[in-house]
């Protein structure tokens, strides 16, 4: 099944997520990285969930990852694919893939940030197929 | 040797129908704690505990509480989506160990398909304030689209296949048959699981639970008040629940918490798995008991397909019944939170009060275990050890 683009829904940044909604919107790609543990989480936290340090900082991201689930939501209209990518940076993330070939994914698959803006239009981080 | 019991379950009742329009959510929840209470010979004068969820409408215990005018010393709403029910057996037997109450009513009760909310596939509305809502319900996350990752995943690390879950329905259908008010009474085969619809690649529609209005309740109670009733004697001897999410986003999304709670409870009990003769499975989808049976130790992680395959969950086929009042995937999934109803079939069985064509021989032990929440979001197993004791 072909899938084109996705208005993903609408979301409240708070305090702690500002930061990476405003770079978004300058159609930057931010992951949280811990300076203690050095490693990267995700969803984006103040506090470190794997050491609990709150010596964090935002990081540019690379935008690239892989498909580590999907499944093809054929019920909704119209049809969409969720997933889960695991970033370049170690963090495995919640997102939808777009502009694919839903019957052409393969969990593995290297995929590509693409922002798809939400209905009040946030720009919200979505992946399709990797193109380079 | 096994645990003594702390508590006993004396009461156990499942509403008989699988949709209410006539009746209020009140009264359903009025009609399930009175049909325990019956079940176990006592009255409603005798609780002084009451375990509820959000299910029961109003405010904590406040609302059913006082529309039954109950005279308490203790309450827990406890709420881990559909596992609350079972979380509470547990709770309520620490609290009479306590001494904190002495009969303990646990209720459930919900009417979705009366009120038009019986469309499980729609994206789940929680709190904006929610720490992970902005990270997931922009994506259009419902329970359907993040089982089915789950399957999908199990399918890739394990070669699991669409026919070895479609026996999970198969096993729910052979016990529904028995069972005159299960929603779904038809046999189903593998054919025809994998010919229906795909809701959610690779998950199809008879994958799926039912959803039903209905409920139900327990009673607990203190091993003096169990001894004194003329019902056999269920007895709570292990218990553990915890709750699992993303590990910040280094997860593995085919094992759940029952790995943890499943070894805790059975040390606990001083029992092993081999040693379980039936078991209630949360099965929300057919790949929730598959991930189950592995991770309570059944099987080797990964060989759940061959597990529940060829009648492997039919009682008196298969290596281990499951769910023989035909679970949620056939008989009833009331108010889309199954821990009652997995409860309430395994005091069945122990009692010698199952179908006779499903019922267990001999059936002294048996291992619940409820998943609330999102396989691969984030979820609460809760896992019951319970024993018929003569």
């Amino acid at each position: 099944m072909i899938i084109g683009a996705r208005t993903p829904g609408d979301l409240e940044p708070t305090p702690e997520t500002q930061d990476f909604w405003d770079a978004a919107a300058q159609g930057r790609f931010l992951v949280r990285h811990c300076n203690t543990c050095d490693k990267a989480h995700w969803y984006p936290r103040g506090l470190c969930p794997l050491c609990h340090s709150s010596d964090t900082n935002w990081r540019e991201g690379s935008g690239k990852g892989t498909i580590y689930s999907f499944s093809v939501m054929r019920k909704a209209e119209p049809p969409f694919v969720m997933a889960y990518v695991t970033l370049a940076e170690g963090p495995t993330m919640m997102t939808n893939i777009v502009e694919c070939d839903s019957d052409a994914l393969a969990i593995g698959q290297p995929v590509e940030l693409v922002f798809q803006p939400s209905k009040s239009g946030t720009p919200v981080p979505c992946f399709r197929p990797a193109t380079t | 040797m096994t645990r003594t019991p702390s508590a006993y379950i004396v009461g156990a009742y499942e509403l008989p129908e699988r949709f209410y329009p006539d009746k209020s959510l009140a009264q359903l929840q009025a009609e399930a704690a009175l049909g325990a209470l019956a079940d176990a010979g006592l009255t409603i004068d005798d609780v002084d505990g009451f375990f509820c969820g959000p299910d029961a409408p109003g405010t904590g215990p406040l609302s059913i509480a006082d529309y039954l005018n109950l005279n308490l010393r203790h309450f827990d709403t406890t709420n881990t989506s559909g596992s609350s029910y079972t979380v509470h057996v547990a709770h309520a037997a620490e609290a009479i160990a306590a001494g904190k109450c002495d009969v303990a009513l646990i209720t459930l009760a919900g009417r979705p398909r009366a009120e038009g909310r019986a469309k499980g596939a729609l994206a789940r509305t929680d709190n904006p304030q929610q720490p992970d809502f902005q990270w997931e319900q922009p994506y259009g996350l419902a329970v359907l689209n993040v089982y089915a990752m789950v399957a999908a995943r199990h399918m890739h690390e394990y070669g699991t296949t669409a026919e070895q879950l479609a026996w999970i329905k198969v096993a729910a259908s052979h016990h529904a048959q028995h069972n005159p008010h299960a929603l779904l009474r038809d046999l189903v085969t593998v054919e025809d699981v994998v010919n229906s619809p795909l809701v959610c690649d690779p998950l199809h529609r008879l994958d799926c639970c039912v959803v039903t209005d209905g409920g139900g309740a327990l009673i607990v109670t203190r091993p003096e008040i169990a001894k004194s009733l003329k019902r056999p004697l269920v007895g709570l001897i292990g218990s553990a629940e915890t709750t699992q999410g993303q590990n910040g986003g280094y997860m593995d999304i085919i094992t759940t918490g029952a790995a943890r709670t499943g070894p805790r409870a059975l040390a606990e009990a001083g029992v092993s798995i081999a040693d379980i003769k039936y078991a209630s499975l949360y099965d929300s989808f057919t790949i929730t008991v598959l991930v189950q049976i592995e991770d309570l130790g059944f099987c080797a992680k990964g060989q759940g397909g061959a597990f529940v395959s060829d009648g492997g969950l039919i009682s008196g086929v298969g290596k281990l019944a499951v769910n023989t009042d035909g679970g949620g995937l056939c008989n009833n999934h009331p108010s889309n939170r199954g821990g009652m109803t997995k409860v309430i079939e395994a005091v069945r069985q122990l009692r010698g009060e199952a179908h006779p064509a499903v019922q267990v021989p001999n059936c002294d032990l048996a291992l619940v275990n409820a998943i609330g929440g999102q396989l691969a979001v984030r979820h609460a197993p809760a896992t019951l050890i319970l024993e018929r004791f003569a």
